[in-house]
């Protein structure tokens, strides 16, 4: 018997087209595996009421003939997404009932393609870490577990994690998620899916809850490459609300998987060979070159100097940035107010309690690096540096097509293992931070399982606005590496 | 960089956020680690380096200086913890 939960975007999609299943069947039947994975935590908000009445209207729109890319799949959106009439809370108390009276441009792309709204998922607060353990709800706990202990609860990585494990634990068939250092790829990476960040532009962050604002990006996670492009396809565009989107053409990305990686140009970045990495990161690695090369690519080694210096870069302008996106919560226009003897303390009372503890911690790092007699030595010197590491990239187009790294230094850890040592988490995104702070696309492929049974994934990053080579090369790794194990914690 | 429970007292009042003597020595530390580690920077010559605003190449476009947008007061205040009419609220700032 066919079931329709394991089914990805692309099939489901055929079977739909061709009539031999409805997409109230679809939908229902995600219903039931939202419920049988409902001890994960993976929502905030459950919308299957709604989800249920669209896919109704999806089903007659289909015979009418006219229906959009998407039409009646069933979808997640993470928590930071502004979604008409229900609650947008960035897993923050702050957000307390927050209801947005608009739709965000991304959402609204992927509405009209036809899609169908689930829920909202779990995710790091405000965005704001790498294990989803920072939600005002809760933890997240990742479908995946160890061989030998299978009664560990590990983190899906963050901060997208809770659409990661949701696409991962089959409870919905994509998901959108947001990257700003990585926020994407390395819970891709830690729930065995696709995630792809798209080049910083290329999707409109209208309507998103902002973290810092010139780096954050919307992306899908899927269960296949095929699926991912089909669904940034869909949300990607030029928009008049978002000043930074590029108003440039967006190909058919799908397409783009007929070509083959013959000839093209694969860099291996000697910096990001760490001292002390697993074993089993290396080699993975090791298989993804080969892969390249029996496929006809050619894999040379290249050097991308500031590597190390990204992340303290990146604990410098994102933390600067948020300060000041963050700012606008002083409990006057949205959510909680807790009240104080004066305005003054109002804001303080408010900010102390509806801010939880990473976040607070960043908007005091931001203010710091951004106050008198400071700015120069942090904020200022980090920007420089930026440029510079943008320009190693820079420097490295000219020999290579596309750059292959490992996503994440380890496999899944164990949820309460690093939250008390910010420096710890924030190494999670020693691999995919780099490319944030370029403002180029990556993505994060599942190309197997360390020696605990946990999925372990490959990064693959591009020149701007070439996410078609991205998804071939990601094509290319899927295809190879044959990824086809499912988690014990799935529906 | 030895950040102090002072710097932090500053810092918290600049960020309008409310610390307690506990808070401010735990994230005394906390920061002062962050810090130490971030100095790794100043290994980096940056000398003639521009700062990155942004990594779009293109410049900002251009618009009509016409109001295009507007005119729903309600929706604008209907997720204050307080408004009174189509006004957000604060505690009173004049005696």
């Amino acid at each position: 018997m066919m079931i329709l939960t394991d089914l990805t975007i692309a099939e489901a999609r055929n079977l739909l087209i061709a009539g031999d299943i409805s997409s109230v069947e679809l939908t229902e039947a995600h219903i039931r595996a939202m419920e049988a994975t409902s001890s994960l935590n993976l929502f905030i908000t459950e919308t299957c009421e709604q989800a249920l009445s669209k896919a109704e209207k999806s089903d007659t729109q289909r015979l009418s003939g006219n229906q959009g890319k998407l039409e009646g799949i069933p979808i997640a959106v993470k928590d930071l997404f502004c979604t008409h009439g229900v609650l947008a809370s960035a897993a923050s108390k702050m957000l307390t009932g927050y209801t947005p009276c608009y739709e965000s441009t991304v959402t609204k792309h992927l509405w009209n393609a036809g899609a169908v709204m689930l829920g909202k998922t779990n995710m790091d607060e405000f965005a704001m870490g790498s294990s989803n353990e920072t939600s005002y709800y809760g933890p997240v706990t990742n479908p995946w577990q160890r061989v030998n202990e299978p009664t560990v609860k590990l983190v899906p990585g963050g901060s997208s994690g809770g659409s990661a494990a949701a696409v991962a634990a089959r409870a919905v068939m994509g998901a959108l998620g947001t990257d700003t250092g990585g926020s994407i790829r390395q819970p891709a990476s830690f729930c065995g899916v696709v995630g792809i960040k798209p080049t910083y532009g290329r999707c409109s962050r209208w309507g998103m809850i902002a973290f810092a604002s010139s780096l954050d990006q919307a992306g899908p996670l899927t269960r296949t490459v095929r699926d991912s492009a089909i669904m940034l396809g869909e949300m990607a565009g030029y928009d008049a609300k978002d000043s930074t989107s590029v108003n440039i053409e967006v190909p058919d990305y799908e397409a783009a998987l007929k070509k083959n990686v013959k000839g093209v140009r694969v860099g291996v970045p000697q910096e990001y060979f760490l001292e002390g990495m697993p074993k089993e990161i290396q080699c993975i690695w090791d298989k993804g070159i080969t892969w390249f090369k029996e496929a006809g690519a050619e894999v040379k080694d290249v050097s991308l100097p500031h590597t190390k210096y990204a992340l303290p870069t990146y604990y410098i302008v994102a933390p600067a940035e948020a300060s000041s996106n963050l700012a606008r919560y002083d409990g006057v226009r949205y959510g909680l107010r807790i009240e104080g003897k004066d305005l003054q303390e109002m804001y303080e009372n408010t900010r102390a309690e509806g801010f939880g503890r990473e976040v607070r911690r960043r908007i005091m790092i931001g203010t710091y690096v951004l106050s008198a007699g400071y700015y120069d030595a942090y904020y200022l010197k980090a920007q420089k540096v930026r440029t510079k590491i943008a320009d190693d990239f820079r420097n490295s187009w000219k020999s290579v097509d596309l750059l292959l790294t490992p996503t994440a230094p380890s496999a899944a850890f164990v949820q309460g293992e690093k939250i008390n040592d910010p420096i710890a988490m924030y190494l999670n995104d020693i691999f995919t931070v780099p490319a944030s702070m370029a403002g180029l696309p990556a993505i994060s492929v599942p190309v197997g399982l360390s020696s605990e049974g946990l999925p372990l994934g490959l990064q693959l990053i591009a020149k701007p606005f070439d996410e078609e080579l991205l998804f071939r090369g990601a094509g290319l790794l899927e295809l190879a590496a044959n990824f086809k194990e499912k988690p014990k914690l799935a529906a | 960089m030895s950040i102090d429970h002072k710097i932090i007292q500053k810092i918290a009042l600049l960020a309008r956020i409310k610390v307690s003597a506990e808070e401010r020595e735990e994230l005394a530390s906390e920061l002062t680690n962050i810090f130490d580690w971030v100095e790794e920077l100043d290994k980096v010559d940056t000398n003639d380096i521009e700062p990155m605003t942004s990594v779009v190449q293109a410049s900002a476009s251009l618009r009509k200086d016409n109001p295009n947008d507007g005119g729903y007061p309600e929706r604008i205040t209907a997720n204050a913890p307080e408004a009174v009419e189509h006004f957000f609220t604060v505690p009173k700032v004049v005696e």
